[in-house]
């Protein structure tokens, strides 16, 4: 988790959003990681997304676990509260964090290897508790930090760097969401910010586990010419199924879409998501065909990209409990402790 | 031979030899709570198989009038319902007993001994002949010799009766035929032997003022009168009932009266390592939180009670032992995990240890554990044990001062952190070891970034090597300070000026009360010091220091609790003799009257 700070100079003139905070204010320390690395492009659209969603750093959780992923919390939002956990235990971190606090907003920031590997288990465990939060996995399909091992989401075939065929299949975390009834699942490229930063507004502001499956080539150990996840690659076979639009709460849907063209989701706050399809046989409400369509295109190298499935009507953990609406950590002990004359009698039952 | 049990009133061992699954539980827990509630002082323990349906189970009840609440070591009546056992059973009751065993179906090999008595009683027919249903035959053969052991211990039928009412109160239905039973087999037992027994029960006072419960249902009435909000769990046994209870309690004084709406929320977690990452995800939001677990959990949480350590996250953590290593015995008991939890995790670690010798102890220790969690920043490991955790305990009833209000710590709120100038989370702003922390969403100032990477006292990353020192040397400091919070030992002196001294911890406890008192009977006396924490603090090094020769007693193999105190202190390796007690059942005081014998006698150098 290294960094370095970076001097805050605030231009004149710059930009303010509803809370009067700059973009600045959305940044974080320097980052360590290698030029040109997919992860810092993802650090960027975070930083865009949250300055244009007026969101108060300081209720945000930036959750990671161990990787080069999970050190780039510490290069956005510097004036929230960052929780780097052990490696692939970030979920369950978040599912305290939420427990006790349903107000905190948490974004996660995971790994193929953190979230693919160690920590499958506990990614699928938040994605079935439908946690409330949005999870971003930068995918690379290689382990950076340990210089160039393959990761579980390497594509059968693909060469690493000194040569080494991958000989297993690929585990997509778009698919695994599909699969275990994730609520909102998506999947975009570092370099493609348009789709990237909406697909953020709309995963903050989904109600429940939002997933955006981020291909973030790794320049130093995964982007040569036999790879699958590097920058080339993704360019060429990137299949964009189905484009996001965000509009905020109270915003007019601007009548640029054609009705039928475009389908809106209203999300749990009043602000909704416009789909439109890019691919005219996509459908982003259908699980068993979003999954049909993923497989299909995995088989012919294609990469799909989007909103790839969403459901609002779920409820999240905080919903299956009954927990009440106020976050538990605000609680007053009074309301908590039964008493000395409830353990009294209660004791009736013990002679 | 049957002299020796004359006049055993009110000081003897019931054991009930039973097949898993059949449901002798609730009828053993009647007969045990009629005792109680006759005023005179029991125990039960359960020796369970890890099994669902069809292996031996046993139920042992110790009546005794003196209040000891160990087991004894003999078996003085034996009720074998089960055929597996039987040849064993039989051997196991001391000259002069009983053995009531089911005539239903004869059995010559009863006739091997002559030194009991034996007390047949056709079970099975007598529920056969009354009742019609195939399972109510093999449940109520329980009844039945409740119903007879009514008889023959001279046992209090209004003090039954009134159970049976209670028991069934919610499956009114079955009130009936329980109390058939229970006739059936008071009145068979009546007409054909001579009744009551020698081994008899009188009633006396000697109850008044107690309850029985076991340390996991107090546990789980702590972690609610605490204030606790989040649970995080993966069933293993044997610590299920905590959650079990915690969840029970809740649902009776944890929902709001007009939406129903729950002030708590229960995970249960993929494994152990989500649960205590749950724990630790709510402690960092502030919310009081804890997990139970046993042996094999407390292994998997390794990685994450470091973590909590070196960030400072508080933690509340049962570890209701089992029988190690590995899987072990799930269901015997031991205090094996001692040097587990006291280091868990890699790197420079130690974690508070709380050790409750009793239920009522897991009630008062598992509300002082979040106090300390919250106070020290760190997990707290409360030491229970399956001995403590699932039988139940005769034990003074539990009180609660409705002037206690939780102690979270040094958390900062929004006003302090709008008039503070900075925060750094790792800074040793009191000289007491212990930072200020704050908690997510309260106070723009109070944002930090929390890691298990190297960090500095200002909270940001670090491989320098002053900086990380500054940081470790400051938690051996919190240490230090931990020492002086933590529960005192607590120290019983014999009048006699004793050169020796037994130090125990946890379920030790009940054995070396009755040890005590057999030792002095032979004219040897110890002092007894009971370690109630770790770090053991200023108190033990002083009793320690007060003593030639100190006996550790403990349930495990490897003398684990006298390693602590190797570590610990300064005390010479040679003065400390183990006394072991870990084949899995309760200890009783034999082992630690022996070793004491065997060290005071002549030619034996002290």
């Amino acid at each position: 988790m290294t960094s370095i700070a970076k001097p805050k100079i605030v231009h004149h003139g710059l930009k303010r959003n509803a809370l009067g905070l700059t973009v600045r204010d959305y940044e974080g320390g320097m980052s360590t990681l290698c030029a040109g690395c997919g992860h810092d492009s993802i650090t960027a659209a975070i930083v865009q997304a949250f300055f244009e969603l007026d969101i108060p750093p300081h209720g945000v959780a930036k959750m990671s676990g161990i990787g080069c992923s999970s050190k780039t919390p510490a290069y956005f939002l510097s004036a929230s509260h960052g929780f780097n956990s052990v490696h692939g235990r970030m979920p369950s971190i978040a599912t305290g964090a939420n427990a006790a606090n349903r107000e905190l907003f948490l974004l996660g920031v995971s790994g193929d290897g953190d979230s693919l590997s160690i920590g499958l288990g506990q990614f699928m465990h938040a994605l079935r508790r439908n946690l409330d939060m949005l999870y971003i996995i930068e995918n690379n399909g290689v382990y950076g930090l340990t210089k160039g091992q393959f990761s579980a989401s390497a594509d059968l075939g693909s060469k690493a760097k000194r040569g080494e065929v991958n000989k297993q299949p690929p585990i997509d975390p778009a698919q695994i969401a599909l699969a275990l009834g994730g609520t909102f699942v998506a999947r975009s490229f570092s370099g493609d910010k348009d789709q990237l930063v909406p697909l953020i507004k709309a995963g903050v502001r989904h109600r429940g586990f939002a997933l955006i499956d981020v291909l973030s080539p790794c320049v130093t150990f995964n982007d040569h010419e036999d790879s699958t996840k590097s920058y080339a690659h993704a360019r060429e076979f990137n299949h964009r199924a189905i484009h996001a639009d965000f509009v905020p709460q109270a915003s007019p849907i601007k009548a640029a879409y054609d009705a039928g063209e475009v389908f809106p989701v209203e999300l749990h706050d009043g602000s909704r998501v416009l789909l439109r399809k890019l691919a005219h046989d996509y459908n982003a409400t259908n699980r068993g065909a979003a999954i049909e369509y993923l497989r299909a295109r995995q088989r012919a190298g294609e990469l799909v990209t989007g909103l790839l499935y969403i459901d609002e009507s779920e409820p999240d953990l905080h919903g299956v409990n009954g927990t009440t609406t106020t976050p538990l950590n605000r609680v007053p002990f009074e309301a908590l402790c039964p008493g000395p004359e409830a353990l009294a009698a209660l004791q009736k039952r013990f002679r | 031979m049957a002299e020796q049990q004359k006049g055993r009133v009110n000081d003897f061992v019931l054991k009930i030899a039973n097949v898993n699954g059949t449901g002798s539980a609730s009828a053993n827990s009647l007969l045990m709570k009629t005792i109680f509630r006759m005023g005179i002082p029991v125990s039960g323990k359960n020796f369970f198989p890890s099994n669902i349906q069809g292996l031996p189970t046993w139920y042992e009840i110790r009546v005794s009038k003196d209040g000891y609440l160990a087991r004894s070591g003999a078996v003085d009546i034996m009720v074998a319902m089960n055929a597996q056992t039987y040849t064993r059973d039989l051997q196991e009751v001391a000259p002069g007993g009983v053995l009531i065993y089911d005539s239903t179906w004869p059995r010559d090999r009863l006739l091997a001994r002559r030194d009991i008595e034996i007390v047949g009683i056709p079970l099975a027919r007598l529920c056969n002949e009354h009742f019609s249903n195939a399972r109510t035959r093999v449940l109520m053969k329980n009844m039945a010799y409740v119903g007879a052991l009514a008889a023959l211990l001279d046992l209090d039928r209004a003090v039954i009766g009134e159970l049976v009412q209670e028991t069934f109160a919610r499956k009114p239905a079955l009130i009936e035929s329980n109390v058939q039973a229970i006739d059936l087999g008071f009145e068979f037992a009546r007409a054909n032997f001579t009744c009551p027994l020698s081994q008899r029960v009188k009633a006396i006072n000697k109850t008044a003022g107690h309850i029985m419960i076991d340390g996991n249902t107090a546990a789980a009435l702590g972690c609610v009168y605490a204030g606790a909000t989040v649970g995080a769990w993966y069933p293993i046994t044997p610590s299920t009932s905590l959650m079990d209870a915690f969840k029970s309690f809740c649902e009776r004084y944890r929902k709001d009266p007009q939406t129903g709406d729950k002030l708590f929320c229960i995970v249960q977690a993929e494994d152990e390592l989500a649960a205590i990452g749950i724990v630790l995800g709510a402690t960092w939001n502030g919310a009081r939180a804890f997990t139970p677990t046993s042996g094999p959990g407390i292994s998997l949480m390794g990685e994450f009670l470091g973590f909590a350590y070196f960030t400072e996250l508080p933690a509340v953590v049962f570890d209701v032992q089992r029988v190690g290593p590995s899987t072990g015995m799930p269901t015997r008991t031991q205090q094996a995990d001692i040097l587990a939890a006291a280091f868990a995790s890699h790197g420079d670690t130690k974690h508070v240890l709380l050790f409750p010798r009793d239920p009522r102890e897991c009630f008062e220790f598992s509300v002082l554990a979040f106090d300390l969690a919250d106070r020290l920043q760190t997990p707290i490991i409360v030491m229970s044990d399956l001995d403590i955790g699932m039988n139940d305990w005769m034990c003074p009833e539990l009180t609660w001062d409705a002037t206690y209000r939780p102690d979270r710590g040094k958390v900062l709120s929004a006003e302090q952190l709008d008039a503070a100038k900075s925060f750094h989370r790792y800074l040793d702003v009191d000289g007491d070891g212990i930072p200020n922390r704050t908690l997510p969403g309260v106070h723009p100032r109070g944002a930090y970034f929390l890691r298990g990477s190297g960090h500095n006292e200002l909270g940001a990353y670090t491989e320098d090597s002053i900086e990380y020192q500054t940081v470790v040397d400051r938690l051996a400091k919190k240490w230090r300070t931990a020492a002086t919070l933590v529960p005192e030992p607590e120290i019983r002196r014999t009048s006699k000026g004793a050169k020796w001294g037994i130090v125990a911890v946890g379920s030790c406890d009940a054995a070396i009360d009755e040890a005590l008192d057999r030792l002095a009977e032979k004219g040897i006396y110890a002092d007894y010091c009971r370690i109630r924490a770790f770090p053991f603090g200023k108190k033990v090094t002083r009793f320690l220091e007060q003593h030639d020769r100190i006996f550790v007693v403990e349930q495990n193999r490897d003398a684990q609790l006298k390693t602590l105190l190797l570590v610990e202190t300064q005390y010479p390796v040679t003065r400390l003799t183990s006394v072991l007690h870990y084949g899995g059942l309760p200890m009783d005081c034999r082992c630690i009257v022996e070793a004491l014998e065997q060290a005071a006698a002549p030619g034996v150098a002290a």
